[in-house]
């Protein structure tokens, strides 16, 4: 394999030689080749093979645009990423790079058997076929297709690696660092504006540095952009960032961006993260994102070794490597004569040159015809040849239609260019809209939607000194539109070059159309034909076009292919390209790693973890945790030994027969004060709170306006003038939302103020008929016996010395008091409660004990027997609702006649026929045995235990017409058969309820 | 994420505020009085404006305070921010800012 | 019309492609129609379908006022499931699934259903006591949906997550094997073609700038920037942009209109064999044929017709996937987009008559459209023929919510205590 690496040039560090392996074989480059440049440079040419017909594919671009040579890196078995471009990994010492899509090797694969198929497989073939049988497409054609497809393989192993976020703001945010966005970001930063720049590639100065021999101001580009750099680290007030891509426009100006930190280092430092998404919300954005050479599409056009003009430019004076030596240049370009006489001056014979103008005349002519290359004018290729290579090309002239003076030229690179395309993708991103430029054959941005502006070649400025001049000039109308002014300098260019313009689309041919196939997009191997087919079958919508092709829809997004489809579709119609239109630019601009989105949102850190100030000690005694919200919840506390079942009974009789403890802390605690206080509660909840007395508290029920069962607590009059309101742990912010709400905007005249005082208690629930004889000693201030505190009663106080305000309340059914203390003091006050419990074997009790409990009791979870249709009178909670009160929120749809059919799901008890048997919440309830699918149901079980203090089984459920039908059997189907069960009310233990009044 | 001005607060990251809905359905004053469709068009019926859109936002990791604005749905532009309880700008002219 | 199949594909291939003819034919639009479906989308195409194939309305056009299938059909994440909740929901659903099965055979166009299995994830006891309610309702309704235990959830998609020191692990999924994923691009053709065939027209870039209704109120004409075209039966099948046709003829629905959007990453070999979905931590994936990595997520915040999305929304769902698959951090998005979804107070449908003689309406899929397709479009056909609802959709009416029957959807799975 020859060795491509010219003697010397580039801007590659020959003294520092990189060992690197593809595909296991061990290959050498240099600090500052990428993967692609020191591939070619040890003579590689097939990089890949393509997506569809596993055709081989060489590289055919330098930068982001690459369709073709996508690769994946290994850095360990952990770290491995496939799809990458070749193009843009930078060398490292020890890079481990494979190829992708093929087996059993790069250069022989088995499914390129597909490329022999093609007349078979033209675009969307799929939708025609593999109909019959009717499963096979499932069981038997899909499996294949997918295998077939995909690129690379994701990675398996979870990724170790950390990406990082950060937030900016700045004055003038430059995107990209060729000619024009360094002169903008120079004259920028000059005025003070705070400027951020970034640029995709590892150095800055884009183009320029494709330009050795030219000068600006009389420097040569290297000391111009050196000095530029100097200048720009040199100002406080200029932040720049290489390797990062814009790769969103969102809107008011924020743009993401996309900094890579690690990829490059041979041995990334543990600390570092990987990556960062930068969002930026910029005053002015300046888009300086250059364009980008298109190819020619012509048959053949897609084997290893045909290249880009401007790419094969890029090689030679970034990298020092000669794309081939012995070269053809098929051009539609002036632009692209640069390459061929640069590649010439180093020493590479070029073949020849194949204008595709018929009309090419001037200066790049007359210069490659005085160094001695061929020119050919108004030429067409009719093909080319090579196996794993581009050998021979096939040009002939092209000339009314018919193609003579056709002849076989030899070479080892091909190179193409069909002039550039303004990258306008992050403008289109921001919605501003294009407007095709006929002279330029070219969108260019024209209208703004947000403050922003392009300068250079991406607005379709040609010409280093006017690119220059015109990102100086937009630098300097940024930053004074941000408020710093300046005035614009003037640059000088002296460089070889020459327009940019050149023809979109396929390359004529004699009619009727060849057979070999002409590609348009690389990746997703979519050719003329491809495009002509679609058209046929009358998709004449370019987005129609796109989808059913799939042109511009692989991991290039079209980049180099778009114009070219969307001009042989404006052809093929016999329409103008700006009647056919466009597709949507998508963010992002290149593929950017799940990672960076995450960022720290990772482990425990995806959500906030909220806890207690108990936790800890309910960690200690081994309690087994649920989530509830963003809250961990002690759901049991099993002793050595106890399964779920077991440490509950053990609670639950434990709270029955003697004493039990438990964190309610996260119940949500809103305090409510002012002197319209009462009014308020009155107007919210179906309750009535102005006849409440202080010193007491009431159960309150909130409905949404729609008259069903929001969110419900216990409500505590502490003052005249000031409540205790208590809502559901998931409920609390949303509670708190609706009230303020309500209060803000429905009656900014009631004189009443909300906090949310979740965070500033805790709460601990002393529960059982030793409760009382556990407190006592511990409280100052406080009498608690039933008559001074009875049932709902509520007093403040001390306990242990800590101020405490005391509910007398119980969601078990037994005597009970909530002890509030202030949060800090919460876990020395828990302690002291636990070590006074002792002598009465109080124990600490969960979740899932006080839901056995308040179901013994028939008391309601907001979310468990309610599911957002569900009203009060349905719930059984009709009682609660104050009828004298004219209005409250819920009412209103509560009058509605539906509200009120006897059909309506309403809470009942039912108990297993056979006591042992423990109902699945959720299951179904029917009325009668023996159906099958479908079934009437007529309810559902919305919570199912085991009750040890009964010792047998008990459930709730929302029934139809439920409360009519206590004393029926019913009938819950489950897989394995049916369950008989007995319709009962819904208070299973202690009905008269003599156990709370204790 | 857009940028919104909080008509107390100034101009804030939409990650502070909570979308609140249309604004200016104002709750009856006397809910039993309405007929059935009345309350169904307070309940559930909204603008759902394709162009300027007058809407309630809250600013609820600021000064927890409601207030009103004027967005363009179409382009996410806002027009105007305004306190609850004012009424809504008169735009000078459609689509420019005031 | 050209039938598809491997023979015609074979016989072409010796051909070049050469005789293939247009999909839907190109035509102007006609004075009058018996029938006008106003969105050309998945659901508007199937209702023009299914008025000229089980109606015989063949005098049917179809108005679209870009290109067909450019809405949220081609915005979607293809996911197709019906284990909802409620019987009413349960039967829409399973209509549209049972459309599914058959629906490459019946068009003649292979839309690519693959039922590869929806797993809905449980996070907490509260999920999972959801997840028991939906798979016990659904049995007593014939749909399928099955419990997993978390290992079983990992043994049907081999990348999960299912450790459980995640801040939110898997406690188990709800998997429906009928349910997956087809090729919404083809469904959209697949109906305009079959349609195309038996009659309709299929008029693009014709939009709709007015409703004419004669002296009685009832449906005369529709005014479209191709002219006025005279009709006395019109469906709306608009999506995001129901509430501005409708307004056209003075009706109000109880729709809000919200950003949602959606993002693949680059192709890659086989990795996700199925369809995993988490409500609770909002994130939604699946894997094309093509390879891509298909994600999808909640709604924006705020009301909007831009067809895009806030970055922090997406960055929400890309942390949820990354916690449940961490090999995927590395992968990379290669696509993102938004449509517009309209959104019904109770995320229920409305398939309905309006209050407009003649006019009809098919709206607030919410972010559940794509699944319905061919149900939907089969009940608004059904609906225009005979001017009354077929069973399945009698529930899903306009007037549900001024009685109080809504079909809550969404609070059936609200978060608990």
């Amino acid at each position: 394999m020859s060795g491509r690496r010219i003697q010397q040039g580039g801007r590659v560090d020959r003294s520092r030689a990189i060992r690197f392996t593809f595909d296991g074989k061990g290959y050498s480059g240099f600090a500052g080749d990428t993967l692609a440049s020191a591939l070619l440079a040890n003579g590689v040419q097939v990089f890949g093979r393509s997506f569809k017909y596993h055709r081989p594919r060489g590289v055919i671009a330098a930068g982001s645009e690459e369709p073709n040579a996508l690769v994946t890196v290994m850095r360990d078995e952990a770290r491995c990423t496939p799809n990458l471009r070749a193009t843009q990994v930078e060398l490292y010492d020890g890079l481990v790079a494979r190829s992708q899509n093929r087996w059993p090797s790069l250069d022989f694969d088995v499914q390129a058997v597909n490329d022999l198929l093609s007349p078979l497989l033209p675009s969307a073939f799929y939708y025609k076929t593999f109909m019959w049988p009717r499963a096979a497409w499932h069981k038997l054609y899909e499996p294949v297709i997918r295998r077939a497809a995909g690129l690379g393989e994701s990675p398996t192993l979870p990724d170790p690696d950390r990406y990082s976020q950060r937030f900016a703001h700045c004055d003038v945010l430059v995107v990209g660092a060729g000619p024009a966005g360094l002169a903008a970001a120079l004259t920028a930063s000059a005025s003070g504006a705070r400027v951020m720049l970034c640029d995709e590639q590892p150095e800055f100065g884009g183009s320029l540095l494709d330009e050795p021999a030219a000068t600006i101001d009389g420097a040569t580009t290297a000391d111009w952009i050196r000095d530029s750099m100097a200048t720009l680290r040199s100002r406080a007030n200029v932040t720049l960032l290489t390797r990062t891509t814009a790769f969103g426009y969102f809107p008011h100006n924020l743009i993401g961006l996309n900094e890579r930190i690690t990829e490059h280092l041979p041995a990334p430092a543990a600390d570092m993260p990987r990556e960062r998404l930068w969002q930026v919300r910029a005053a002015r954005v300046l888009i300086a994102a250059g364009s980008i050479e298109r190819p020619l599409v012509f048959p053949g056009n897609d084997r290893p070794g045909v290249m880009l003009a401007s790419a094969a430019r890029t090689y030679l004076h970034r990298y020092g490597v000669a794309v081939g030596q012995n070269v053809v240049l098929v051009t539609g370009s002036d632009a692209a004569y640069a390459a061929a006489l640069d590649l010439h001056a180093a020493g590479v014979r070029v073949a020849l040159i194949a204008d595709v103008r018929a009309d090419a005349t001037g200066a790049p002519l007359d210069l490659a015809r005085q160094a001695g290359i061929e020119v050919v004018t108004g030429a067409t290729v009719l093909g080319t040849r090579g196996r794993l290579g581009v050998r021979e090309v096939t040009i002939g002239v092209l000339a009314r239609g018919t193609v003579n003076d056709t002849r076989r030229v030899k070479c080892d690179a091909l190179l193409l260019s069909g002039g550039y395309t303004p990258s306008v993708h992050l403008f289109s991103q921001s919605r501003g809209k294009l407007e095709f430029n006929e002279a330029r054959q070219a969108f260019l941005p024209s209208v703004s939607a947000e403050p922003e502006s392009s300068a250079g070649s991406c607005r379709g400025i040609d010409g280093y000194t006017q690119v220059l001049n015109d990102g100086a000039r937009v630098g300097a109308a940024s930053a004074l539109a941000a408020g710093y002014s300046v005035a614009a300098p003037e640059y000088r260019v002296q460089a070889l070059e020459f327009g940019m313009h050149g023809l979109p689309g396929v390359l004529p041919q004699a009619s009727p159309l060849q057979p070999a196939r002409a590609f348009v997009d690389f990746q997703n191997d979519v050719t003329s034909k491809d495009l002509a087919l679609a058209m046929r079958e009358g998709f004449e919508s370019v987005e129609h076009i796109k989808r059913y092709t799939t042109t511009g829809m692989a991991t290039d997004q079209g980049k180099t292919s778009n114009m070219n489809a969307l001009a042989f579709v404006a052809g093929e119609l016999g329409r103008t390209i700006p009647k056919v239109g466009l597709t949507t630019f998508r963010m992002p601009y290149t593929p950017v790693t799940f990672g960076i989105f995450a960022g720290y949102d990772r482990g425990d850190l995806f959500d906030p973890v909220r806890t207690t100030s108990m936790h800890d000690w309910a960690v200690q005694q081994g309690a087994v945790f649920e989530d509830v919200g963003q809250w961990k919840r002690a759901r049991y506390f099993p002793r050595s030994g106890e399964d779920m079942h077991a440490a509950v009974d053990r609670e639950c009789k434990a709270v029955r027969t003697g004493v039990g403890m438990f964190d309610a802390s996260t119940l949500g605690t809103i305090e409510v004060v002012g002197p319209d206080a009462a009014t308020f509660l009155s107007r919210l909840y179906v309750n009535g709170f102005s006849t409440l007395a202080v010193g007491r508290s009431r159960y309150g029920i909130l409905l949404r306006d729609d008259g069903f069962i929001y969110d419900d607590g216990v409500i505590a009059r502490i003052a005249g003038e000031r409540f205790h309101v208590t809502t559901t742990t998931g409920g609390a912010a949303r509670v708190f939302g609706m009230m303020e709400d309500y209060l803000q905007t429905e009656w900014p005249d009631l004189r009443c103020w909300l906090t949310s005082t979740t965070e500033q208690w805790a709460v601990i629930a002393v529960q059982g008929p030793r409760a009382r004889d556990v407190l006592a000693p511990l409280v100052s201030d406080v009498d608690l016996s039933a008559a001074a505190l009875p049932h709902l009663g509520v007093t403040q106080g001390r306990i242990c010395g800590v101020p405490m305000r005391l509910f007398r309340m119980s969601f078990t059914g037994e005597l009970g008091y909530e002890v509030n203390v202030p949060a800090d003091y919460g876990l020395a006050v828990w302690e002291a409660i636990h070590a006074a419990g002792q002598p009465h074997g109080i124990t600490p009790y969960g979740t899932e004990t006080m839901h056995v409990l308040r179901a013994e009791k028939g008391y309601i979870i907001v979310g468990q027997e309610t599911d957002g249709t569900v009203t009060p009178d349905d719930a059984g909670l009709g009682w609660a609702i104050a009828k004298s009160k004219p209005d409250f929120v819920g009412k209103r749809s509560l009058a509605r006649e539906t509200m009120h059919a006897p059909d309506r799901k309403q809470l009942v008890g039912l108990l297993t026929v056979d006591p042992k048997v423990v109902l699945e919440e959720g299951a179904q309830i029917v009325a009668t045995p023996g159906q099958h699918a479908p079934m009437k149901m007529i309810g559902h079980v919305t919570s199912s235990y085991h009750s040890a203090v009964l010792g047998r089984s008990i459930a709730l459920a929302l029934l139809r017409g439920g409360r009519a039908r206590i004393g029926e059997t019913l009938y819950v189907p489950m897989p394995g058969g049916e369950i008989a069960v007995q319709v009962t009310a819904t208070v299973f233990y202690d009905v008269e309820g003599a156990r709370l009044h204790g | 994420m857009l940028l919104i001005q909080c008509p107390y607060c100034g101009l804030r990251p939409e990650l502070e505020f909570a979308y609140a809905g249309q604004a200016h359905v104002a709750r009856p004053a006397d809910p039993s009085a309405t007929t059935p469709d009345q309350w169904t068009e307070f309940l559930y019926l909204r603008d759902n404006t394709r162009g300027i859109h007058a809407e309630r936002w809250r600013h609820v990791r600021g000064c927890a305070r409601f207030f009103n604005a004027l967005r363009d749905t179409t382009t996410d532009q806002f027009l105007a921010t305004y306190r609850a309880g004012e009424s809504m700008p008169v735009l000078q002219q459609a689509g420019q800012k005031p | 019309m050209r039938k598809f199949s491997g023979w015609t594909l074979l016989k072409e291939a010796f051909g070049g492609q050469q005789g293939w003819t247009p999909q839907w034919r190109r035509v102007a639009p006609q004075a009058e129609y018996d029938a006008i479906i106003i969105g050309g989308g998945g659901h508007g195409l199937a209702a023009a379908y299914y008025l000229a194939s089980e109606h015989g309305i063949t005098r049917t056009a179809v108005l679209e006022k870009g290109w067909i299938g450019g809405g949220n059909t081609g915005r979607n994440t293809t996911i197709i499931r019906s284990n909802y909740l409620f019987d009413e929901s349960a039967a829409l659903y399973d209509h549209a699934l049972k459309l599914w099965e058959d629906l490459s055979q019946v068009l003649n166009y292979n839309v690519m259903f693959s039922p590869r299995g929806v797993m809905m994830l449980a996070h907490t006891v509260h999920d999972v006591q959801v997840a028991k309610r939906h798979i016990h309702a659904n049995r007593g309704n014939g749909v399928d949906n099955e419990w997993l235990s978390p290992e079983e959830a990992k043994a049907y998609c081999p990348p999960l997550n299912i450790e459980r020191n995640i801040r939110y692990p898997v406690l188990g999924a709800a998997l429906q094997r009928r349910g997956g994923t087809a090729r919404h691009d083809a469904v959209a053709w697949g109906y305009a073609r079959a349609a195309d065939a038996i009659g309709v027209d299929i008029i693009e870039n014709c939009e709709v700038t007015g409703l004419v209704r004669d002296a009685s109120g009832a449906m005369e004409a529709v005014q479209t920037s191709r002219g006025l075209i005279r009709c006395r039966r019109v469906g709306v099948s608009a999506a995001g942009n129901t509430s501005v046709v409708l307004g056209l003829a003075g009706v109000r629905l109880p729709l809000e209109s919200f950003p949602l959007q959606a993002l693949v990453s680059e192709p890659v070999k086989p990795v996700v064999p199925c369809v995993v979905m988490s409500g609770s931590i909002h994130a939604y994936i699946s894997q094309s044929d093509k390879g891509e990595l298909v994600i999808g997520a909640g709604t924006d915040a705020y009301t909007s017709y831009t067809q895009r999305g806030a970055l922090h929304v997406n960055s929400h769902t890309l942390s949820a996937v990354c916690e449940l698959f961490p090999a995927f951090r590395r992968m990379r998005m290669l696509r993102n987009w938004g449509g517009i979804v309209d959104v019904t107070p109770d995320r229920s449908p409305i398939i309905a008559r309006t209050p407009v003689p003649g006019l009809y309406v098919n709206c607030g899929w919410g972010t559940g459209g794509f699944k319905a397709t061919p149900g939907a479009g089969h009940l608004l056909a059904w609906t225009m023929a005979r001017d009354e609802p077929h069973p399945i959709n009698a529930p899903f009416t306009i007037e549900r919510f001024r009685d109080g029957h809504l079909i809550d959807e969404a609070a059936a799975a609200a978060v608990a205590h």
